[in-house]
């Protein structure tokens, strides 16, 4: 039963994900852009735009020349996240890729970072008026729901041993729609549920920023207005 | 009069350091005071003046629906539209970065905060999150409350996009400020400054509906006091055929100071240069406020009249006199709006800015100065903002900083830059750009200058800066506003083509020293 309800959720979550996000993709990518707006000085080439992108989606370049601290707990937060991540891959792969291996002992310290950076975040976002005047409830609950994913996450680790052996079996046999039994111990299941959630609403919230980002035309514009004709078909239509 | 300036100026720590001579940060944000602002309301347009861009004359009946329909519209039209208002985190990296903030306090002038205003409408219409659960994610229905608000802070905004240059995401609040003014526009509440300007460009070809033959008259006078001088026969040509050279130039140029001060260094260099040259009567302003109401019909319609000037008077090359958000169009839209020019020139790009032109020969050495003719002055240059972070020049990236720095460093000794996070890309507006140079908006323009003015006033304690030089209409106009109120005098505001015409040697010239002082 429980088995059961965890699959359905997770394959829902999947499909939420992966439908929602790829519709926002298409949205953004098929809305057009009818004038040359990158904020300049922008690269004048495409390859001088792929930097500026990395250097931006790597470093979080403009979010340090803004501001220092949201920038370290910016950093804290999303670089652990990646490391966990990477890390979880160990739950749906079988043989365990190499690098994977490597990265576990780091992965717990990314965890703390990562827990670290959101709480830097939410205090921020309590403390200082400007930021409490910005910030809708949803604002605090998606840094909380974070919070809790990666408590629970320690929970499992370090309180209520987890088999996590039986775990790995159970995504491994979602992905090969061969359903294995999900242990039922309450961290786990907490923390699965999160997951889930986070999945469910990534699509529909203000995670967007993470394909946002690449479409973002003051940034991903080339500053080449002068040397070659930029029209989109709506303008075009304009001057029939 | 300075007195009066000052003391309306918000008033917090950082006002009374200056007074005290000691350093102040102008980039310090005044302490919130939530609505302080709310009551800055710019006037509205009459009826004709809506008409005559083709809006209504005044509020429709079904405002909510035409607002809400025009929303999904824009956001389906406008790829920075959609992804701004999905994107925003709320880090609020940006919220202590926009100078009306800053001047003023009143939170809802943190560009976030002023995005917010039109997102939490976008999000109750249009997201699913909204729609369901309005109050988790701060969405709300559009009301007339809400209306008043959009209209009072979306004109609170100079479409400067300093905000953008330090949101990790680039996110504009100018999109937003320009899609929320044409939704205003289509439902019929749109502003009086800026629509009754567009109505006389289309009408009359610039913003101050000056007719024909007062250009020409002016025009007349200009090369007698040029003749006076320089003893040279320096021509201001009006819609001269086959001349090589189209100049557009904001029409401040032709009669504010120290706006024609800069367009006598024009022609002073196109004479010195031998170039052919001439202006346009249709195309006699360079300014396109279609930009500022985020009109796309508009903004074309006005740059359309540039091509049909260059077309009809068979030029080879156009350039654009000093002007910021004109220089943006120019730069960054012309070639979208009004293009391809395969007719002109492919020697030399479309269009050219006027500080291109000058450093060119300077670099060629066809122009030479006389630097200390302008020792006078203590010098230091206003990064406009939509020349900063809006275009371009030249054909490296942020040669528009350096061009024009160039040229100052070229005719005059004693240049000095302003605190380096005021300058550049980080350069903060001067308070009255984005279709906000009007009186009724007087004291938000004063609130929105003091960054910058903190700043002048930092260098004038550490350099001793006694003027300061810009390549935009609109902020010169403002300066010469604002800066009595900071203990400079109001022609502290100079064109950088004024300080070319006081330093250029101009060839065959006779005893240019005389006989100025007294129309100086
Ligand atoms: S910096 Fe960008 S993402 Fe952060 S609050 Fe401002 S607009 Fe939103
Ligand atoms: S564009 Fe300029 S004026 Fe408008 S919110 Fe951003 S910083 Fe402020
Ligand atoms: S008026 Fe000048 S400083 Fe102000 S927004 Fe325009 S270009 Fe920027």
């Amino acid at each position: 039963m429980l088995t059961a309800i965890y699959a359905i959720l997770f394959y829902l979550a999947t499909i939420c994900l992966i439908g929602g996000l790829g519709i926002r993709i298409y949205q953004f990518a098929n809305t057009p852009a009818p004038l040359k707006i990158p904020t300049t000085p922008a690269p004048k080439t495409r390859l001088g735009v792929g930097f500026r992108m990395f250097r931006e989606v790597v470093f979080f370049q403009t979010l340090f020349n803004s501001n220092k601290w949201i920038w370290l707990f910016g950093v804290m937060f999303h670089l652990g996240l990646l490391l966990v991540v990477l890390r979880h891959l160990r739950y749906f792969t079988e043989p365990v890729w190499f690098w994977v291996e490597l990265i576990q002992p780091f992965g717990i310290y990314a965890g703390f970072a990562m827990l670290a950076g959101l709480a830097g975040l939410l205090l921020r976002r309590i403390i200082l008026a400007a930021i409490r005047y910005i910030s809708a409830p949803s604002d605090y609950l998606m840094l909380i729901l974070l919070m809790l994913i990666g408590a629970s996450g320690f929970a499992m680790k370090y309180a209520v041993h987890t088999d996590i052996v039986a775990v790995k079996k159970f995504f491994l046999g979602l992905i090969l729609f061969d359903w294995q039994p999900l242990p039922a111990d309450m961290p786990l299941l907490v923390h699965l549920t999160l997951v889930a959630l986070l999945m469910i609403i990534f699509p529909f919230s203000k995670l967007l920023h993470a394909p946002g980002i690449f479409f973002s035309p003051s940034l991903n514009q080339v500053d080449n207005a002068r040397e070659k004709r930029h029209i989109v078909a709506w303008a075009a239509d304009l001057e029939k | 009069m300075s007195e009066e300036i000052r003391s309306s100026t918000r008033t917090n720590d950082a006002d009374h350091a200056s007074d005290m001579d000691s350093f102040v940060d102008p980039l310090e944000m005044a302490d919130l005071a939530p609505g302080c602002m709310s009551e800055m309301h710019s006037f509205e347009a009459a009826p004709e003046h809506q008409q005559k861009l083709g809006f209504p004359g005044e509020l429709v009946d079904d405002w909510h629906d035409k607002a809400v329909a025009k929303m999904g519209d824009l956001v389906s039209k406008y790829k920075s539209l959609r992804v701004f208002l999905d994107s925003c985190v709320k880090c609020g990296a940006c919220a202590d970065k926009c100078h009306y903030g800053m001047g003023t306090g009143d939170p809802k002038n943190m560009p976030v905060a002023r995005q917010d205003l039109f997102r939490s409408v976008y999000r109750r219409y249009y997201t699913t999150a909204g729609k369901y659960f309005p109050a988790l994610v701060g969405a709300r229905d559009l009301t007339t409350e809400v209306l008043d608000e959009w209209y009072s802070y979306f004109h609170q905004c100079s479409q400067c996009r300093r905000c953008s240059v330090y949101c990790p995401y680039g996110i504009d609040t100018a999109e937003i400020s320009m899609a929320a003014r044409e939704i205003l526009d289509t439902i019929g509440r749109g502003q009086k400054y800026c629509n009754e300007i567009i109505g006389k460009v289309h009408e009359l070809g610039n913003n101050l509906g000056l007719p024909e033959k007062a250009m020409r008259a002016t025009l007349e006078d200009f090369e007698e006091d040029l003749e006076d001088e320089t003893g040279l026969e320096i021509k201001l040509p009006l819609d001269v055929k086959g001349a090589d050279i189209l100049l557009v130039t904001p029409s401040a140029d032709f009669f504010a100071e120290p706006h024609i001060d800069g367009l006598l260094g024009y022609a002073k260099v196109f004479h010195e240069a031998g170039a052919s040259w001439t202006l346009s009567t249709t195309a006699s302003e360079a300014a396109n406020f279609g930009m500022f109401i985020g009109s796309y019909e508009n903004m074309r319609k006005v740059s359309l009249r540039v091509r049909k000037a260059a077309e009809e008077l068979g030029v080879k090359r156009i350039i654009f006199g000093e002007c910021g958000h004109a220089w943006r169009v120019a730069y960054s839209f012309l070639n979208t709006l009004a293009g391809p020019f395969d007719f002109l020139d492919s020697n030399y790009p479309v269009p050219q800015h006027i500080c291109e032109y000058t450093w060119d020969l300077v670099e060629r050495g066809i122009i030479k100065f006389d630097k200390s003719k302008n020792d006078e002055y203590r010098l230091t240059f206003h990064d406009s903002c939509n020349v900063a972070r809006g275009s371009g020049m030249g054909d490296k990236p942020g040669d528009q900083f350096e061009i024009p720095r160039n040229i100052l460093k070229a005719t005059c000794n004693n240049y000095f830059d302003m605190q380096e996070n005021t300058i550049r890309k980080e350069t903060v507006c001067c308070g009255g750009g984005g279709g906000l140079l009007t009186d009724d908006l007087l004291d938000l323009r004063k609130k929105g200058a003091s960054p910058r003015m903190k700043a002048l006033s930092n260098a004038r304690e550490e350099h001793g800066v006694t003027h300061m030089a810009a390549i935009c209409a609109i902020c010169k106009s403002q300066f010469a506003k604002v800066m009595p109120g900071y203990d400079f005098e109001i022609d502290s505001i100079l064109s950088v083509h004024q300080m070319v015409s006081n330093a250029i040697i101009m060839t065959g010239a006779t005893n240019p020293d005389e006989d100025e002082e007294d129309d100086g």
